[in-house]
C-alpha cells in the first residue's frame, strides 16, 4: 500500500500544472464551501441568539389556541392560576430547563397626552424575565440602574415608537387597555428606558410590570398569557420541547382536549424560514462544490488513464493485479482531492479569521451595526475535507476501473 | 515434456465483419535454457504468438502449455497471476516505468507482485543490477539513461523474479548495433547463469545468428523449425 502511495504521488508531481490546476479547482470550492458556512452560519447563529435572547426565548408555553390567535391578544386565552401553577410544577421536574418567565401580553392604546399610537405590550416580571431573556438588557438605549429592567409604574416603550412622539426617558405616558369584559382603564407610567427593534413576533413591544398589567387589566386573578422558558442546551433544544411537550400534554381541559401549547422559536418566528433557507444554501453551495471536484477529479484521472496506456499495459503484463492498478488510480484521485482540500482549508479559514478580526458588521431588517463574528465548527471543517476525498475517490473510480480492465496487448500497442 | 508446448493453435481477429487469421495451426515445443527466436516479416504472426505464450491473448483454438500448466483458457485474473509467477516480459521501447528509478523498477516484480520480503527484495535488486552493470545508476530515472542501459534495466526487470521463461518482443529495434550486439550477449549470460529460457520474436539477423533454435514464421504459419546446429552447419553466423 505504501508503494502505491509513492508511486500515486510521484505521478502527481510528474503531471504538475495538471495537479495543481485541478487542486486549484478543489481548493475555490473548498474555499467556497468554508466563506458560506463560516459566514451564513455565524449570521444565522447571531440571528437566532438575538432573537431568542431579547425577547422570545428558546420556547414559550401558551394556552391551547392563544398563538392562533396571537395578533388579536386574546385576554380570554391566558392561563388561570392553576393552569400556571401546573405549567410551573412541569417545569420544576425538567432539569434542562434553566429558567422560566411568565408574561401577560396585552395591546393598548399610548399616548403622551398630544398624540396616541397603538402599542403591544409584554407585561413581565422583570427579575425572571432577564433570566430567560439575557440579552434584553443590551437592546435597551440606557444602561440598567441596580440591575432592575423596570419598577411598578414604570414601562420601555420602542425606541422608533418614542421618536415618533417625540418621547424622552423620565416622561411620564397614558396607557390605556380594553380588559377581558370589554371595559376600558388607564393609567400613567413613567418612560424609564426605550428598547431597540429587534427581528420577530415580540421584537417590537413595549414592556411593563406584570402586576401594572393585572391592575390596568382589572384582573381578578394572576393570570399569565405565557410562559418563557430558557434551556441550559441550545443544541438539545427539540429533544427538550419533545419531552416537556409529552409532559404537558397529560394535562387536559374538562372537554378532554390538551390544555397547554409549546413552542419552539422557530415556530414563532419568521427567522426560522430565512435559518432554513441558509440551511439549504449552504447545502446547496456544497454540492456545487462536490460538483467541482467529481467533474475536476474525473476529468483529470480519464486523462491520466488515456495517457498511461502504455504503462498500464506494462504493468498488467508484468503480471500485476487489477485491483493493484485500481488502487493506483483511486489513490491518485484521492491525494488530488486531500491535497486541494487541505489548501481550501487552509485559505478559508485564513480568510474567515481575516474577516473575523477585521469586524465586519451588517445590517439586516430594522437592526443595524450586526457585527459578523464568522467561525466554523472543526467537525463540519472535518466533514467538509472528508466529503471531497471520498468525492474525488469516487470520481477517480471509474477511470480506474477501466484501468484495471484493460487489455495488456492493447494497452502495449496503443500510441 | 517441453518447458512450452503449442498444439495447433490459431488465432484469429474480427475486423468489422471479417476474421482475420494471425496464426494458423501452429504446433511448436520450446525445451528449457535456449535462445529461441521465431522470425519473420511484419504482420507474419511473431507477436501474436508471444502473447499468447506470455497470457496476455487468447487462441481461438489449440491447446497452450507452460511449465506444465494449461494456459490458454485462464481468465484475467489467473492469467495475471500466472504472468507474475512464471514470465518475464522485456519490450521493443523498453517499458520501464517513468515515476521509478531504476533500483525501483527492477524491483516493481518482487514489491508489487511478488510481495517479497525486504531483505530478500534488497539483495535480489542489487545481485540483478551488478550482473547487468546497471548498479551504479540505480538512482537515475529512466529518463536519465540511454537506451542500452534502459534495455538492461528491463532485462533485469524481467529476470528479477527468476521466471522459468522471458519473452522478449523485438528487444532490440530500437536500439544500435553495438548496443544491440552487448544486450544479445547478457541475455546470454542470464541463461548460463539463471537457466532462464529466452523467447524472441524478431526479424533483426542479430538476434537470429545468436539464437539457438529458430523458427520461422509466414502469414501465421510455422514454416520451418531450424534448430541452431543444422542453421551453423549450413552456413549460418559463427557462435561461440
Amino acid at each position: 500500500m505504501r508503494s502505491l502511495f509513492k508511486i500515486a504521488l510521484r505521478n502527481l508531481r510528474r503531471y504538475t500544472r495538471r495537479t495543481l490546476l485541478t487542486s486549484l479547482l478543489i481548493v475555490v470550492g473548498v474555499v467556497m464551501v468554508l466563506l458560506f458556512s463560516g459566514l451564513a452560519g455565524s449570521f444565522k447563529s447571531t440571528m437566532i441568539g438575538l432573537i431568542t435572547d431579547s425577547g422570545l426565548g428558546h420556547m414559550q408555553i401558551h394556552r391551547r389556541g392563544f398563538v392562533a390567535s396571537i395578533d388579536s391578544l386574546p385576554l380570554n386565552l391566558n392561563m388561570s392560576p392553576e393552569g400556571y401553577a401546573k405549567v410551573l410544577q412541569t417545569l420544576e421536574a425538567e432539569p434542562e430547563i434553566l429558567a422560566s418567565a411568565p408574561r401577560i401580553k396585552l395591546g393598548g392604546m399610548l399616548s403622551n397626552y398630544m398624540d396616541t399610537t397603538s402599542v403591544r405590550i409584554s407585561a413581565v416580571d422583570p427579575d425572571r424575565e432577564l433570566a430567560v431573556s439575557p440579552g434584553l438588557s443590551g437592546r435597551l438605549i440606557q444602561p440598567l440602574i441596580n440591575a432592575s429592567l423596570l419598577a411598578p409604574g414604570q414601562v420601555i416603550i420602542p425606541e422608533r415608537l418614542a421618536r415618533g412622539l417625540n418621547i424622552e426617558p423620565g416622561q411620564n405616558v397614558v396607557l390605556v387597555a380594553t380588559n377581558r369584559d370589554g371595559s376600558v382603564n388607564g393609567g400613567q407610567f413613567e418612560v424609564v428606558n426605550l428598547i431597540e427593534d429587534v427581528l420577530g413576533p415580540q421584537g417590537r413591544d413595549a414592556y411593563m410590570h406584570i402586576d401594572d398589567a393585572r391592575t390596568l387589566l382589572r384582573m381578578d386573578q394572576q393570570e399569565v398569557t405565557e410562559v418563557i422558558l430558557r434551556v441550559r442546551d441550545f443544541q438539545r433544544l427539540d429533544r427538550v420541547a419533545a419531552a416537556l411537550e409529552s409532559k404537558l400534554a397529560g394535562f387536559t381541559t374538562s372537554q378532554g382536549a390538551p390544555a397547554f401549547e409549546l413552542h419552539t422559536w422557530a415556530k414563532l418566528s419568521p427567522f426560522a424560514n430565512i435559518a432554513n433557507m441558509i440551511d439549504v444554501l449552504t447545502i446547496t453551495v456544497k454540492i456545487v462544490m462536490i460538483a467541482i471536484v467529481l467533474i475536476s477529479v474525473l476529468n483529470v484521472m480519464l486523462m491520466s488513464v488515456f495517457e498511461r496506456v502504455r504503462e498500464i499495459g506494462t504493468m498488467s503484463a508484468m503480471g500485476t493485479a487489477p485491483r493493484t492498478i485500481l488502487g493506483l488510480f483511486v489513490i491518485e484521485g484521492g491525494l488530488l482531492g486531500l491535497f486541494g482540500s487541505m489548501l481550501g482549508a487552509g485559505l478559508g479559514l485564513a480568510a474567515l479569521a481575516a474577516i473575523k478580526a477585521a469586524e465586519v458588521s451588517i445590517s439586516f431588517a430594522r437592526m443595524d451595526n450586526l457585527v459578523l463574528r464568522p467561525s466554523i465548527d472543526p467537525w463540519e471543517v472535518a466533514a467538509i475535507l472528508g466529503i471531497v476525498v471520498l468525492v474525488a475517490v469516487l470520481a477517480a473510480l471509474q477511470p480506474a476501473w477501466k484501468a484495471s480492465r484493460m487489455d495488456p496487448v492493447q494497452a502495449l500497442g496503443h500510441v | 515434456m517441453a518447458l512450452i508446448q503449442l498444439n495447433d493453435v490459431s488465432k484469429s481477429y474480427q475486423v468489422g465483419q471479417i476474421s482475420q487469421p494471425a496464426l494458423r495451426n501452429v504446433s511448436v515445443d520450446i525445451e528449457t535454457g535456449g535462445l529461441v527466436t521465431f522470425v519473420g516479416p511484419s504482420g507474419s504472426g511473431k507477436t501474436t504468438l508471444l502473447n499468447l505464450i506470455g497470457c496476455m491473448d487468447r487462441p481461438s483454438s489449440g491447446r497452450i502449455t507452460v511449465d506444465g500448466k494449461r494456459v490458454d483458457n485462464l481468465g484475467r485474473k489467473a492469467s495475471a497471476a500466472f504472468r507474475g509467477a512464471h514470465l518475464g516480459f522485456i519490450f521493443q521501447s523498453f517499458n520501464l516505468l517513468p515515476v521509478l528509478t531504476v533500483y525501483e523498477n527492477v524491483e516493481y516484480p518482487l514489491l508489487m507482485i511478488r510481495r517479497a520480503p525486504a531483505d530478500q527484495r534488497q539483495e535480489r535488486v542489487l545481485r540483478i543490477l551488478e550482473a547487468v552493470d546497471m548498479a551504479g545508476q540505480k538512482d537515475k530515472l529512466p529518463d536519465q539513461i540511454s537506451g542500452g542501459q534502459k534495455q538492461r534495466v528491463a532485462v533485469a526487470r524481467a529476470l528479477v523474479t527468476q521466471p522459468k521463461v522471458i519473452l522478449a518482443d523485438e528487444p532490440t529495434a530500437n536500439l544500435d548495433t553495438e548496443t544491440a550486439k552487448k544486450i544479445i550477449a547478457l541475455m546470454r549470460e542470464m541463461r548460463d547463469a539463471f537457466g532462464t529460457t529466452f523467447v524472441f520474436s524478431t526479424h533483426d539477423p542479430r538476434i537470429v545468428e545468436q539464437a539457438d533454435v529458430v523458427h520461422t514464421i509466414v502469414d501465421g504459419r510455422l514454416v520451418s523449425d531450424s534448430d541452431f546446429a543444422l542453421h551453423k552447419s549450413s552456413g549460418g553466423a559463427d557462435h561461440a
